[in-house]
């Protein structure tokens, strides 16, 4: 186990309505064995004896499962690693003597709160308008009844593994969240299931999207790049299909 | 406090029929003149308020994290538990239930367990109905694993992420009841306190974490949803948010705890590596499917594993419990392990830590089916340790991981303050003093789905309630109270932090405590020590914990030492409850209570009965109660894995 001495900036932002600004920290002996967020705690605890406001900073499992944390390192969502959430980012990927600069997702549709924690709510509302299938709970069939072949069920779960976290957003030059969207149309396109609201959910989810403030998809792929669970950007061509078919059928 | 379990009459496998039937209903046009609070939206929470929400009650639904998809059941990894019979090997709704009350050593009752494996199958047909991608065979069925103690394969998966996939599915019902209007959301919230009037349940008072704000809500039922304990230690296998105050506030104000002390010790974790720590990784147990536990069976051997020829190793699981193996139930895999470094067979660094070796599943089975298995944990391992499990063994040591113990509650899921509810981790009705591995997810959803509605529509068919409102003296006393506790943690801080303690480091100190005293095994001197130590902790903590910021803003350091304040509180009854039950049972060992080869010993004459504890005041010592548990359906055994 070997230690590195940083130089941290990162924006402090009081609240919403409030400028922020970098602001210059640095940290020494910091073992390289350290998650990124443990990094960060032991900055506030730092911070916290010295009188300083600690960085407030939004995180909960720290098993890259939860799609809680994250932020801009040195101009890249979750920072340098592939497919990797903030929490599961080791120190080890840095060397001694660097300065990172930590920022918060940013996009039309996330206002900063405070530091590096954004309001990512507009990513639930997209959910609510249609990303589900309408069964309520009780009189349904068998498991078994529904057959499925694994190759459909596993392309299914790769859509599904979206967590959520919102880099997507953050790393599109439009603020598109067409790869958050495509991933829930995608999985449940993909299913018997989904079948039945298909063309109602593509429809009702891109309308939501576009009324929360997000933009479209240009295929700038900086999305697949950083996403941490590997969504890929043929999501998006399916929704594109789902939708464009939706929109000629039923609009 | 009166224990009365209202256990339905009649033969095990009528009662839950009996009860439905019994039960008082609310017609459909009337249950949208009924309110009900659901705080927490892991899979017990999100699927209640949904569930009711179909149902026509009006809900409101709480979380602390910024969506409600963020619930630490996403971080489930390897299965759910459904008596389907699927693989035709021999599973039953009985051998899930007796394989749960075996598992739970015992210490659970017979008919809420024996309702938890009958409705078990109906939550894979509603979880495949909306869209869940549980993993299927070739020909289109669903896929089964065995899992950690089960001789049958009645597991059901999604890669491992599992509660990931079973919580989204249960979001997606959640968020479709939003966007309907039959569930308002409130995210960002901490529930702060229970509001008791005329001796019912009727609100909340919770602290918007963004403005912090102190809101009072009102509602007919009030259904806790909100998760285990774990973090009394303050490394666990949970999230960071996870806490105790929403069941300890209700705990104060009535609610009974039962079994505390229950806490399970996870045998298959990422090991300790500083004391920067935050938290636990777990790795899920389905990796001791195919991977053989080890250590060297020479003390401080500090070769690396390729260089330890197969001699030199000590298989113990294997070696030990022949017909088990590596599956051995999680407590004796984790009391084990503790063993074997104890000897100073420990591996690593720090020698907390035992081989987990996929070497020879691989020569079997190929590297392509040993990675479609585990993928995506042995990445998740490789990202925090910097090593790959397909080329050299993995470093595993227990962790705190789940709680047994909880609120109180009856068969209808209701703890003693009429209209509280407790559902999940929350309770501590179905695991008995261990739980099985993929029963928890189970037992979230059978709640959430299937049981709570009956309980609700039972609870306001007999119950006239009167309307309150939020401007009741009841509802001004509360946040008032909880105003009053923020400003109390709060007042050491204005002379600034010189000579103050932050509240992570005194969470520190009391994990420690826990850990060493009342952690996988368990003695009276040691308990009596840690009861006689904690006063010292809680003071230091009231007296000198330094918290930056205000109260009215985002204040992340506030959030904490409130979370904080309560476990030191629950803490003791922790001890207290361990120190009473002078047996070894489920998932701890009483030193004091062991068999000629130190196996775990129960003693049923004197402990088969679950320990409830009553609130009795600040400076008052808590009052014991005993529910008896009688087994009619089965045997209680020993345990035996050998």
């Amino acid at each position: 186990m070997s230690s590195i001495n940083l130089t941290l900036k990162i924006w402090r932002q009081q609240n919403s309505d409030a400028l922020g600004q970098l602001e210059t920290y640095t940290l020494d002996a910091i073992h390289t064995d350290m998650s990124f967020l443990e990094m960060l705690d032991v900055l506030n605890e730092k911070l916290t004896k010295e009188g300083q406001d600690p960085v407030a900073f939004d995180h909960d499992c720290r098993e890259g499962i939860c799609g809680m944390c994250g932020a801009i390192i040195d101009g890249v969502a979750h920072g340098p690693e592939k497919e990797v959430t903030l929490c599961q980012l080791h120190m080890r990927h840095f060397k001694d003597g660097d300065t990172i600069v930590i920022e918060p997702f940013r996009s039309r549709a996330y206002p900063v709160k405070r530091d590096l924690l954004i309001d990512r709510s507009a990513l639930d509302r997209i959910i609510q308008s249609g990303g589900y299938v309408s069964v309520n709970t009780g009189g349904t069939v068998d498991g078994n009844s529904i057959p499925i072949p694994s190759q459909q069920s596993e392309l299914a779960m790769d859509a599904a593994a979206c967590i959520g976290c919102g880099a997507c957003v953050a790393s599109c030059p439009n603020g598109a969240a067409m790869l958050f969207t495509s991933a829930k149309v995608s999985q449940l396109a993909l299913l018997p299931q989904g079948q039945v609201e298909r063309k109602q959910r593509a429809l009702a989810m891109v309308e939501q999207m576009d009324k929360e403030g997000f933009g479209n998809c240009t295929n700038a792929k900086e999305c697949e790049a950083v996403c941490p669970k590997g969504i890929s950007i043929r999501n998006i061509a399916r929704l594109n299909k789902e939708y464009l078919f939706a929109a000629m059928t039923e609009g | 406090m009166e224990l009365n379990a209202r256990v339905p009459a009649g033969p095990l496998e009528k009662k839950w029929d009996n009860h439905r039937f019994s039960n008082k209903l609310v017609n459909p046009a009337n249950r949208r003149k009924y309110s009900a609070i659901v705080v927490g939206t892991g899979l017990a929470g999100a699927s209640a308020a949904a569930t009711l929400s179909e149902q026509g009650y009006q809900v409101k639904s709480f979380c602390i994290q910024d969506s409600p998809r963020r619930a630490h059941s996403i971080a489930a990894q390897g299965g759910i538990n459904a008596a389907k019979n699927y693989q035709n090997d021999g599973d039953s709704v009985f051998r899930l239930f007796y394989d749960t009350i075996k598992g739970g050593d015992f210490r659970s009752r017979e008919a809420n367990v024996y309702r938890l494996a009958q409705v078990s199958t109906e939550i894979i047909d509603q979880c495949v109905a909306q869209g869940v991608p549980f993993a299927r065979e070739y020909g289109g069925t669903l896929a089964n694993r065995s899992f950690g103690g089960a001789q049958v394969s009645r597991t059901f998966y999604a890669r491992g992420q599992t509660g990931q996939q079973l919580l989204l599915g249960a979001y997606g019902a959640l968020s479709r009841q939003i966007h309907a209007g039959g569930v308002e959301m409130f995210t960002r919230r901490e529930m702060m306190d229970v509001v008791v009037v005329d001796g019912r349940a009727r609100g909340i008072t919770t602290r918007n974490i963004m403005t912090g704000e102190i809101e009072s809500h009102v509602a007919d039922v009030v259904i806790l949803a909100t998760g285990g304990y774990g973090n009394v230690y303050f490394l666990s296998t949970n999230a960071m948010a996870s806490n105790v105050t929403a069941a300890w506030r209700a705990h104060k104000k009535g609610a009974g705890f039962a079994n505390p002390s229950f806490v399970q010790i996870h045998p298959t974790c990422i090991p300790v590596h500083g004391d920067y720590q935050s938290k636990l990784t777990l790795m899920s147990e389905s990796l001791r499917n195919d991977g053989r536990v080890w250590v060297p069976k020479k003390q401080g051997d500090k070769r690396l594993p390729a260089d330890i020829p197969e001699d030199e190793r000590d298989y113990y699981l294997e070696n030990k419990y022949p017909s088990f193996g590596n599956l051995v139930p999680r407590d004796v895999a984790s009391r084990n392990a503790k063993e074997q470094c104890d000897l100073g067979k420990g591996v690593g660094n720090t020698q907390l830590a035992v081989y987990l070796d996929f070497a020879e599943a691989i020569n079997r089975d190929g590297e392509a089916a040993i990675f479609k298995k585990y993928g995506n944990l042995f990445q998740m391992y490789e990202k925090i340790t910097d090593s790959n499990p397909m080329k050299e063994p993995m470093m595993i040591y227990p962790a705190v991981h789940y709680t047994m113990g909880g609120l109180w509650v009856d068969y209808d899921l209701m703890t003693n303050i009429p209209g509280l509810f407790a559902i999940g981790e929350c309770n501590f009705s179905d695991h008995g003093a261990n739980r099985l591995g993929a029963s928890a997810l189970m037992q979230g959803l059978a709640d959430g789905y299937f049981v709570i509605a009956t309980s609700i529509a039972h609870y306001l068919g007999t119950n006239k309630l009167e309307k309150v409102s939020e401007h009741e003296q009841d509802f001004i006393d509360s946040r008032r109270v909880v105003e009053d506790r923020i400003a109390k943690l709060l007042k050491n801080s204005a002379g600034g932090p010189a000579g103050k303690f932050t509240v992570d480091e005194i969470h520190k100190e009391l994990g420690k405590l826990m850990w060493d005293n009342c952690g996988m095994a368990r003695n009276k001197e040691d308990l009596e020590k840690a009861l006689k130590e904690l006063p010292a902790i809680k003071q230091k903590f009231w007296d000198y914990v330094y918290i930056p910021g205000d109260t009215k803003e985002i204040n992340q350091s506030l959030e904490r030492a409130g979370r904080l304040a309560d476990f030191l509180e629950f803490a003791e009854i922790m001890i207290r409850d361990a120190l009473t039950r002078g047996e070894s049972c489920g998932c701890h060992l009483r030193e004091e209570s062991q068999t000629e080869d130190n196996e775990a010993k129960r003693d049923d004459e004197n402990y088969s009965h679950v320990s409830v504890w009553e609130y009795a005041g600040q400076q008052e010592e808590p009052k014991l109660h005993i529910e008896p548990l009688s087994f009619e359906n089965v045997t209680p055994s020993q345990r035996s894995y050998k």
